[in-house]
């Protein structure tokens, strides 16, 4: 069997290196598989966080060859076979242990944001027309891959203002839900910082999920934002309808 | 007396933030109870995000006929009638009312063309009965079930492994418990326990299961005096996937066959119609994972030991769009496009029928104050699931242990925590650190999943059984000694380590269950004894710690009311 060699990130908050381990390649492996290969035989304590190894659950994310991955949807035989394979943690988030990070800001965004509320007197209807935009953005499985390359949390460290592409994606899902009666407009543009979003698209890039974060959620939450608060002729038009909007 | 420890007080402690652990607490809460959720994993990840195919209820929007008498007599026969009557009949009443629940509560579920709930076909099932989204129903699930959750201001204890339950006199009074993060120790003191820990699929090495299913639950409740029910009925899925090994054991949904996917051997055979002509590749679970267990026996397999299933007749758009995940998994992890060639298919690992006893009620254990809901409990699946009555049995039984569990809080005062216990708890986490490492728990389990897989597998044998007994005794003695290196912090090893004990007790519970059942029924296949038994159809395998010995007896089986009997023999729906 054909072996390759792993440089994998040891260490924790206080810093670390890469080390060298020997794995051999069988069909189909996956870097995830080659992880647990290190952990059963050279590296016991070698920390990795994973969950399914089917896709599913979006825990083991990692950088592979410096590409922000599911170790466990990456093929050993899509990389390169001839030079090191060289695993870190995600950057975006402060290291415990060799590739598992401290992800809980993420779980401290998703308390701000409102959770569905039905309109008053809702007929349990939908078509699936409707349903179809918002299903794609239910698909997110959460491995936090699109916050970790998003540049305003990679390279500036807005954790505190911005709320990052899986939160916009989480917004627009309540937001485009065909019965949801509350706005979130001010919430994304105050507390999420939608603004520092500039639409470089690099989420769209690594979701493992292909969900079009930037074209089908963030664009038409920006499109939301500026129209509930700086349009003025839409808004007399609402006010006059009486229909809901986000300062009131 | 524990300022030793960092302590937590609740009401209500659930163990385990899969789709019972998450509805038990939304339930606690609105019952005003204070809740803690303790879960292994980050909160959304449990093993309910794999759950493909969809939630079994009888809301007829697609098969007008339907209602919870037909799902009532299809779960029944599909569990062989040892199910417990009661379970089943509450669950096919209350899974609607639960669903419409979750949509309520933000679900998107795939639409009928007037705009309900759609339903789709499953085995088993008489009618289009599973609600789903495309095939991923259970992330569906547990996304709406941790929003809610979140909203009501849940305390979600995440990356927290409970190794033993704490009692005071007869009654449970906590759990001990130790953070994945840094190794520290955590005590959580609460007047009830609702478990919720799932099955027991890693015990086994070709499973659809996450690293998770290690039957804590069970193994922590048996420890405190808990009894276990019908441990031998363990679920091997047909279809998983067979190639390449890295993937071996990964579920394909149900929902292939839902759809209209077909089953062949290499011959090109639809083989199926040797084994249930009239289901064909719709029949129960059991059934088709024996039929390619012997197909493949019998040297009809496909290339790496499975069967061809192919859903490739079906337009691509459609394929697409109704199983996108396995449209996917195949082609980035397979090199299979299934819109146009045939996957490669074989029994998994799925799912543990046994587990807690537990009351059709309120979910409560036989140890007072423990409760138990979802897989980690037995009694409504009988011999064999149906799927899609799973995520079911979450939604309702986790609500109902919630309530029961709250319920109880309410009447009880604080219990004490004994000193002794949490020492104990101390001591067998850490002296593992003192040893010298050589055998290490990784090369234990790899032992103890292939003593599983050949020994007590989908077909078994007195002299196997007999054989897995005295090797899980072994490895019992191994894992006594074995070391592991490195420190506390996020340390793999050390978390395996804690998760042995538990796949150990039960392992052993599963062998001697399936040893004492002379019969075959449901999941339950015993080469020695091929036929199914009268006698043995009116009795439950009980198990209880007895010291430190595991003791087995048999307990008869709930009659049910005469209605539900006349209900049971009406020559309606799937057919036994």
């Amino acid at each position: 069997m054909p072996e390759v060699t792993l440089k994998i990130f040891r260490g924790d908050r206080e810093g670390g290196q890469t080390a060298d381990y020997q794995v051999p390649v069988s069909p189909g492996m996956v870097v995830l598989d080659a992880l647990h290969y290190v952990q059963k035989h050279l590296a016991p304590d070698l920390a990795v966080r994973w969950n399914c190894k089917a896709g599913r659950c979006g825990s083991c994310s990692a950088e592979v060859n410096g590409r922000p991955r599911l170790t466990c949807k990456t093929r050993m035989d899509s990389l390169p076979g001839d030079r090191p394979v060289t695993i870190l943690p995600m950057k975006s988030f402060p290291v415990i242990k060799d590739l598992v990070t401290d992800v809980s800001w993420n779980y401290k965004v998703n308390k701000k944001i409102p959770g569905f509320k039905p309109r008053p007197k809702t007929e349990w209807k939908m078509r699936q027309e409707d349903v179809d935009r918002v299903q794609e953005f239910r698909k997110c499985i959460e491995c936090f891959l699109c916050q970790n390359v998003c540049h305003v949390l990679r390279d500036h460290g807005k954790h505190e203002q911005f709320g990052g592409p899986r939160f916009f994606v989480r917004v627009a899902a309540l937001e485009m839900h065909p019965l949801d009666g509350i706005s979130r407009a001010a919430l994304l543009k105050n507390e999420l910082g939608l603004g520092f979003c500039n639409i470089t698209k690099c989420c769209t890039e690594v979701c493992p999920e292909e969900i079009h974060i930037t074209d089908n959620a963030i664009i038409p939450m920006k499109e939301r934002v500026v129209d509930e608060f700086y349009d003025p002729v839409l808004k007399l038009v609402r006010r006059i309808r009486g229909e809901k909007s986000a300062r009131e | 007396m524990n300022g030793k420890y960092e302590t937590h007080e609740h009401d209500v402690l659930v163990i385990g933030a899969g789709g019972a652990g998450l509805r038990a607490a939304i339930e606690a809460l609105a019952q005003g109870a204070s809740v803690g959720v303790v879960s292994k994993s980050l909160l959304g990840k449990a093993h309910t995000v794999m759950a493909e195919g969809g939630i079994a209820a009888a809301m007829a929007n697609v098969d007008a006929a339907d209602d919870w008498r037909t799902h009532f007599r299809d779960t029944m026969r599909g569990g062989k009638l040892l199910n417990h009557w009661r379970m089943a009949q509450i669950h096919a009443h209350e899974a609607g009312d639960r669903v419409r629940e979750l949509e309520q509560w933000g679900a998107l579920f795939d639409r009928t063309e007037d705009g309900r709930i759609l339903q789709r076909a499953f085995g088993g099932h008489s009618f289009k009965r599973l609600c789903h989204v495309g095939d991923r129903t259970g992330l569906e699930m547990i996304r709406t079930l941790q929003d809610r959750g979140v909203q009501m201001g849940i305390d979600v204890y995440m990356e927290c492994t409970v190794t033993r339950l704490l009692t005071d006199g007869d009654r449970v009074a906590g759990a001990f418990a130790y953070w994945r993060e840094n190794g520290r120790f955590v005590v959580f003191k609460a007047k009830s326990i609702v478990l919720a820990t799932g099955g027991i699929g890693k015990a086994y090495p070709v499973t659809s299961n996450s690293w998770e299913y290690t039957g804590d639950g069970m193994a922590l409740a048996y420890a405190t005096g808990a009894e276990l029910m019908d441990m031998e009925f363990v679920q091997f899925h047909p279809t998983g996937m067979v190639w390449p090994p890295g993937v071996q054991g990964l579920l394909v949904t149900e929902a292939v066959r839902g759809e209209g996917g077909l089953l062949r051997n290499k011959l090109g055979e639809r083989f199926m119609q040797r084994y249930d002509p009239q289901r064909m590749e719709l029949s129960t679970r059991d059934v088709v994972a024996r039929a390619i267990y012997t197909e493949v026996r019998e040297g009809r397999g496909s290339e790496h030991g499975g069967a061809f299933l192919d859903i490739s007749h079906k337009p691509a758009e459609y394929v697409k769009r109704k199983l996108p995940s396995m449209y996917h998994q195949f082609l980035e992890l397979a090199d299979v496009d299934i819109t146009r060639s045939a996957m490669e298919v074989g029994p998994t690992c799925h799912y543990m029928m046994g587990g807690l006893r537990v009351d059709p009620e309120t979910a409560a254990c036989t140890v007072p104050g423990l409760f138990a809901a979802g897989e980690v409990a037995a009694g409504l699946h009988g011999a064999n699931r149906l799927g899609g009555n799973s995520l079911s049995d979450l939604l309702v039984f986790g609500r109902r242990a919630g309530f029961a569990a709250a319920e109880y809080a309410k009447k009880q005062s604080w219990p004490a925590l004994d000193p002794a216990e949490i020492a104990q708890g101390e001591g067998e986490m850490l002296c593992v650190f003192e040893r010298q490492a050589g055998d290490t728990p990784y090369a234990v389990h790899a032992d103890l999943q292939q003593l599983m897989q050949n020994l007590v597998g989908i077909f078994r044998t007195e002299e196997d059984l007999k054989s897995a007994l005295t090797g899980i005794e072994r490895l019992k003695d191994r894992m006594g000694r074995v070391g592991v290196p490195g420190t506390r912090m996020f340390n793999p090893g050390w978390h395996l380590y804690a998760d042995m004990k538990s796949m150990l007790a039960i392992a052993e519970a599963v062998t001697r269950s399936a040893l004492a059942r002379k019969e075959s029924r449901g999941a339950h296949s015993r080469l020695d004894y091929p036929k199914t038994d009268a006698t043995w159809g009116e009795q439950n395998n009980i198990i209880r710690r007895h010291g430190s010995e595991m003791v087995l007896e048999q307990s008869p089986v709930p009659k049910m009311p005469a209605e539900l009997q006349t209900l049971l023999a009406e020559e309606k729906g799937a057919g036994a």
